[in-house]
């Protein structure tokens, strides 16, 4: 499928045939054109009744699909998507692939302008947040259908703040410490179960002449993950949901004692992340020059076809006795239907066919760093990865989502990205970093 | 917006005073030979221009002015906006700890500009001026980066500043982390920003030289003047024009500094700039469009000290 070279052509692409010939809106089109050049400020004042001018009728068939999938292997897997969805559910799509960060960065822009039907976004604060500005469509009853395969943290989940799911989540990914078994094999370590194994495993890495942790944070999020799992493990679960929505304070002793422990561990981490991709350091653990590295499963991309086998995870070892470490982090992925879908009824069609089943099968037998959300979904052809990871997340007591979804996204991007990268940079200086980043919550958290 | 723009201003302002002795005469005659559609055009060509300066400029910075009192998510219609007064600001001043960075990097960055970039240029363009053998192959080399967008020179040195993978690295046997070590970030965009603007101002300067009287260069030596106070006492009070161009472009070309960093690593650990933190408050999910705005705010008006610097400059020429 070509993509529309201007932002017109786009627009014009949306209008269905049936429609375009009579009641063609050249308001909705300028509109659209006008937040595309980036001056939504003052076009909002135009209001909302615009948005609906675009599509007029909506009687067509095709239902469009906005993807935020851009890497090869995610790019593979959504065109398999598409095709057994219009087999499975007789509809025809049309989709529009936007490259990733993009989908992200113009995110508001785009739900307000002519958004596609559907479109991928992720679980948690950042679902909801747009579920309670009035920018996403209610899909409870998708969740009637669907509902009966996935647990109740899943649709948790899914959940918006006023009760109605908004996300139908297909796969996730759990975070973990993630190695080589040869490498483990060859130098004869053991995966560590509580923190002091860990430092003594790191050391001996050392020893032996490797990058005990690979590490990056030139994108600012994979840090995030570091910061939560200790988190975590020191304080427990519900402290950081709590410390997310803002309820407790980031100047607590709890918090500063899991700095201090990240600052005991960093001797160990790769030096000079600041200037790494996670895509960078991942290749670290590909070549057995580092030990091992906490990241996402999605590492998997990283690894030839011919190592998938050889990928392998312990979960984030224990700090405190009393806390344990069943917390798991597991960011859900998934989809959402826009606020006025043109063809709503294809648009439930299609959210109720990546809720399915075969839709789990279609997604991780392309992409084996994805595990179905879907708990019927067929894991016959699953790589020994996939049933590690979907019995690791199925036995933890409780699931978070990842710090940039857990909380409000204007604190995480403005806030703390910055924030974990002054202490990567300045480890020493923990209250002053605390103390700046409790009163900037305070100033967000109250708007 | 090209930074060609003010290439017309200092021309034109120079020409004026000289038509100004004829326009007693003129100002009378030309008024009576508009004819009807002469003056829809004249209207026009005034119109025109002036609904799109104020639509597209004015407009959306007295929105941006008016929205940094706000506090917004960019989301629904003007009945969210909430009226929040200077807290943005005091905000901005006291607990947004990237904001002194970014003000003391684009000051950095300015200074730079001024004081290596713009000189080496003018340097150069003395030194390829004097027909040395293989100028035109020079003057093409300097050139070349200019053809180049900053975004796509961040990634060109990338190439060279790679900590694990670079030329530069490589060479000097060093694992130096060029772009990621917030001591070196700064210093390793502005030499990439420098390698540019040099070919840039070069390329000006050459043509202003081309432009200058020989004969004014061969009465000085005649006189018995060095080849420095030739430059320094002669070439350069006549490039007066050209040199007020060079000056304009270095200060614009330094606070709209943002392609460059934002390729790097989106003005993030060391690499601050005014620009970067407006694009992040305000593009992307955070939507902090009042907070971001009261940043863009800051930046127009530290830009507004040197447009008025440059301003009373022209128009201190205009009255001359």
């Amino acid at each position: 499928m070509t993509r529309p070279s201007t932002q017109d052509e786009y627009l014009a692409g949306l209008v269905p045939d049936s429609v375009r010939a009579t009641s063609f809106s050249r308001r909705g089109l300028l509109r659209g054109s006008l937040l595309a050049a980036g001056i939504p400020a003052l076009l909002a004042a135009c209001g909302d009744g615009g948005a609906a001018g675009g599509g007029g009728g909506g009687g067509g068939a095709q239902v469009t699909l906005g993807s935020n999938f851009s890497d090869p292997v995610p790019v593979k897997t959504m065109d398999a998507m598409v095709a057994a969805a219009q087999k499975a559910q007789s509809i025809s799509i049309k989709l529009n692939k936007v490259d990733h960060t993009t989908f992200q960065n113009n995110i508001n822009n785009y739900l307000q302008g002519s958004p596609d039907d559907v479109f991928s976004w992720f679980s948690g604060y950042r679902m909801q947040f747009f579920a309670s500005q009035g920018l996403a469509g209610d899909i409870s009853d998708v969740w009637s259908t669907i509902g009966a395969d996935y647990t109740d943290a899943f649709k948790k989940a899914s959940t918006g703040e006023d009760g109605k799911q908004y996300l139908v989540p297909t796969t996730y990914g759990p975070w973990a410490v993630f190695y080589r078994k040869s490498l483990f094999a060859e130098r004869g370590y053991q995966a560590p179960t509580t923190l002091d194994e860990m430092t003594a495993l790191a050391t001996q890495m050392q020893t032996d002449g490797l990058v005990p942790i690979a590490f990056a944070d030139k994108e600012g999020w994979p840090a995030m993950g570091t910061f939560d799992q200790l988190n975590m493990r020191i304080n427990g679960y519900q402290f950081h949901v709590d410390l997310m929505a803002g309820k407790e304070a980031w100047t607590d002793p709890k918090v500063k004692q899991v700095f201090d422990t990240w600052r005991g561990l960093l001797p160990f981490h790769q030096a000079d992340s600041l200037g790494r991709t996670w895509q960078e350091a991942a290749t670290g653990v590909v070549n057995k020059t580092s030990g091992m590295m906490l990241i996402g499963s999605f590492i998997g991309q990283q690894f030839p076809d011919a190592d998938q086998d050889d990928i392998d995870f312990f979960n984030f070892p224990e700090v405190d006795p009393a806390v344990g470490a069943d917390a798991v982090e597991a960011p859900l992925d998934g989809f959402m239907m826009s606020k006025r879908p043109r063809n709503e009824d294809g648009a439930k069609k299609l959210l109720t066919f990546f809720g399915s089943p075969e839709n789990g099968t279609v997604q991780t037998t392309i992409d084996p760093s994805a595990i179905a959300a879907n708990t019927k979904s067929d894991q016959s052809k699953y790589t020994a990865l996939q049933l590690k990871c979907a019995e690791f997340v199925s036995s933890a007591k409780s699931i978070s989502q990842f710090m940039d979804r857990d909380t409000r996204p204007d604190f995480a991007s403005t806030v703390m990205i910055p924030s974990l990268q002054s202490f990567l940079q300045n480890p020493a200086d923990v209250d002053g970093l605390l103390t700046s980043i409790e009163s900037q919550k305070k100033s967000i958290f109250a708007s | 917006m090209s930074p060609d723009l003010p290439l017309v201003a200092p021309q034109t302002a120079h020409r004026q005073p000289r038509q100004g002795s004829h326009a007693g005469a003129g100002k009378a005659g030309r008024v009576r030979r508009l004819s009807g559609s002469d003056r829809i055009v004249v209207v026009l060509m005034v119109a025109v221009p002036t609904i799109i300066v104020v639509g597209l400029i004015w407009l959306p910075a007295i929105a941006s002015v008016l929205l940094s009192f706000t506090n917004w998510n960019g989301i629904g219609g003007l009945a969210d906006i909430k009226v929040i007064g200077l807290k943005n600001y005091t905000d901005v001043f006291t607990i947004y700890p990237p904001f002194k960075p970014a003000v003391e990097h684009n000051l950095l960055w300015l200074v730079v500009m001024f004081v290596v970039a713009t000189p080496l240029g003018i340097f150069f363009a003395v030194l390829i001026d004097k027909d040395l053998k293989g100028s035109r192959f020079y003057q093409t080399a300097l050139y070349l980066p200019v053809v180049l967008s900053l975004a796509l020179i961040g990634f060109i040195w990338q190439l060279m500043y790679s900590r694990d993978q670079g030329l530069i690295n490589a060479v000097l046997g060093t694992q130096v982390d060029f772009y990621g070590d917030p001591k070196w970030n700064i210093w390793a965009a502005l030499f990439a920003t420098c390698w540019r603007q040099v070919g840039y101002v070069m390329l000006l300067y050459l043509a202003g030289l081309k432009g200058v009287d020989a004969s004014l260069k061969e009465a000085a030596q005649m006189d018995g003047a060095s080849e420095v106070q030739t430059f320094f006492r002669i070439v350069f009070p006549v490039m007066r024009p050209i040199n007020i161009i060079v000056l304009v472009i270095t200060v614009i070309e330094s606070l709209r500094a943002f392609d460059l960093v934002w390729v790097i690593n989106q003005g993030r650990n060391g690499l601050e700039l005014l620009a970067t933190l407006v694009t992040q408050n305000i593009v992307g999910e955070a939507s902090r469009i009042g907070f971001g705005s009261a940043l863009a705010t800051l930046m127009l008006l530290i830009s507004l000290v040197f447009i008025s610097i440059y301003l009373t400059v022209v128009m201190r020429e205009d009255e001359r």
